[in-house]
């Protein structure tokens, strides 16, 4: 029988969490929903999504009592513990804050502030767009063919050492940053079609090399 | 880099894909969820589904589509139809959508655009505008609610400009003079609101091939071309659009 990882996704009360479910399933994954602390830990990686205001998110993972759990399982995934992968605003939550919402703090994971997107381009980026890469990233190993994904945001991290992925739309925008087990995605993998399953599928291939 | 969308649109009624003239005369096109398959595979960006009856025992059918979709189709998808409340919403996204349309309800009461964006975030709320020439409104459109029955003497540009106040993070614009007639898309229409309004605008009523579509994005300012008919009846390929966008210039997925 084929190892199918398990992968939690952070319910923590935001948006349509389903999708992502369905895409983590596809790629070859048992995923579930859950706000249960113990379901999280035992997992075999974790999935942090986000859609709307950063503030809002942040707000609804301290009220759902999951800030805590979730910047420390970030943490140690940064240093080489179980596997996180955070998408959308679940990446821009890895930041200290955002300039959407002034005075909320973020998980505090990765030492920047998010700001909004520059340049004479309509807000939010709504589209698809070309990822440039380095492919051999296991984040992105496989997808050279055909690196468009789906993005939809207003705002966005800068581009630091962790990032691995950029896209242009009005400046070059960070599209994905990895720190050991951490990765992160302003894109949405799961709107992505085959691309961004094959992204997942590199992240359950982590959870399984992570087990081994 | 403006990339340009194709969009394949899916009216459903009682679980049916049907397509009309001018919204009348609906003929059937399909199972919704092998049709949005398809239209997957051929490479569209995204996929609409609305839902022109929207009355309530159809509601149990809608929401079987939407949950199909959501198993099989991994791009972005949007579902209208009916959506009166938050909670509303809250369904049809729990069930695997990623952006649900607004439309008449939203005119009737301009505060569930912001209701639903506070809720799940601009990006999840597409307002959906039905409008057509009239020498009664100041901008010469008048929106039309209730599928486009009922004339509401509200102008087009003002309508769009409140709702993206109200928040919505899209407009999907239908000129229903157009509508299923192939005679391109109403490029004057779609100027009015492109100009004026910050947030990406959907075209949608009249595309008849595929250098209509270039032109609603060249000559009218859309950022996403929806299409329905052509698409269904097999005239247009998605493939085919995307290569006419490429010849005039426009940028799209994949090249």
């Amino acid at each position: 029988m084929t190892f199918r990882p398990s992968v939690a996704v952070f319910d923590y009360g935001i948006g349509n969490l389903r999708s992502a479910q369905k895409a983590l399933e596809f790629a070859g994954a048992e995923a579930f929903l859950t706000d249960d602390k113990s379901i999280l830990e035992e997992a075999d990686g974790v999935v942090l999504p986000g859609v709307g205001a950063f503030g809002r998110c942040a707000e609804a993972l301290v009220e759902s009592d999951l800030f805590v759990l979730a910047a420390s399982m970030a943490e140690k995934a940064a240093s080489g513990g179980k596997p996180f992968l955070g998408i959308c605003v679940g990446m821009q939550l890895l930041y200290k804050g955002s300039d959407e919402s002034v005075g909320v703090n973020g998980l505090g994971i990765l030492n920047s502030q998010v700001k909004a997107i520059e340049g004479d381009v309509k807000i939010p980026q709504m589209q698809w767009n070309e990822l440039k890469c380095d492919f051999t990233h296991p984040m992105l190993k496989g997808i050279e063919k055909n690196p468009w994904v789906y993005f939809v945001h207003g705002y966005s991290a800068p581009k630091t050492k962790e990032s691995i992925a950029f896209c242009d739309y009005g400046t070059e925008v960070n599209a994905a940053v990895a720190v050991n087990n951490l990765w992160a995605t302003q894109f949405h993998p799961e709107k992505s079609g085959e691309t961004g399953i094959a992204i997942l599928r590199n992240f359950l291939s982590l959870l399984e090399s992570d087990r081994s | 880099m403006r990339v340009i969308r194709i969009i394949p649109c899916l009216d459903v009624d009682k679980g049916r894909v049907v397509k009309g003239v001018n919204f009348v005369d609906l003929r059937d096109a399909g199972d919704p969820v092998e049709l949005a398959s398809v239209y997957n595979q051929q490479g569209a960006d995204e996929i609409v589904f609305l839902d022109i009856t929207a009355s309530s025992d159809s509601r149990e059918t809608l929401y079987e589509v939407v949950r199909r979709t959501a198993e099989e189709i991994f791009i972005p998808f949007t579902v209208g139809g009916g959506i009166r409340s938050v909670e509303d919403a809250r369904q049809i996204l729990r069930l695997g959508a990623d952006k649900v349309s607004l439309n008449t309800a939203a005119v009737l009461r301009p505060d569930l655009i912001s209701d639903v964006a506070n809720e799940f975030g601009n990006q999840c709320v597409v307002v959906a505008i039905d409008a057509r020439r009239s020498d009664t409104t100041s901008c010469g459109f008048e929106v039309f609610t209730h599928g486009g029955r009922e004339g509401t003497g509200l102008s087009l540009l003002e309508w769009a400009q409140k709702a993206v106040e109200k928040g919505a993070g899209e407009i999907l614009l239908t000129s229903m003079d157009r509508d299923g007639t192939k005679d391109g898309f109403d490029i004057e229409m779609l100027k009015t609101v492109s100009q004026v309004t910050s947030v990406p605008l959907i075209a949608s009523g009249g595309a008849g091939g595929a250098k209509d579509m270039a032109d609603g994005a060249l000559l009218g300012g859309a950022d996403a071309l929806l299409a329905a008919s052509i698409f269904h009846f097999g005239e247009m390929t998605v493939p085919e659009v995307r290569k006419e966008l490429l010849k005039a210039g426009l940028t799209v997925r994949g090249a």
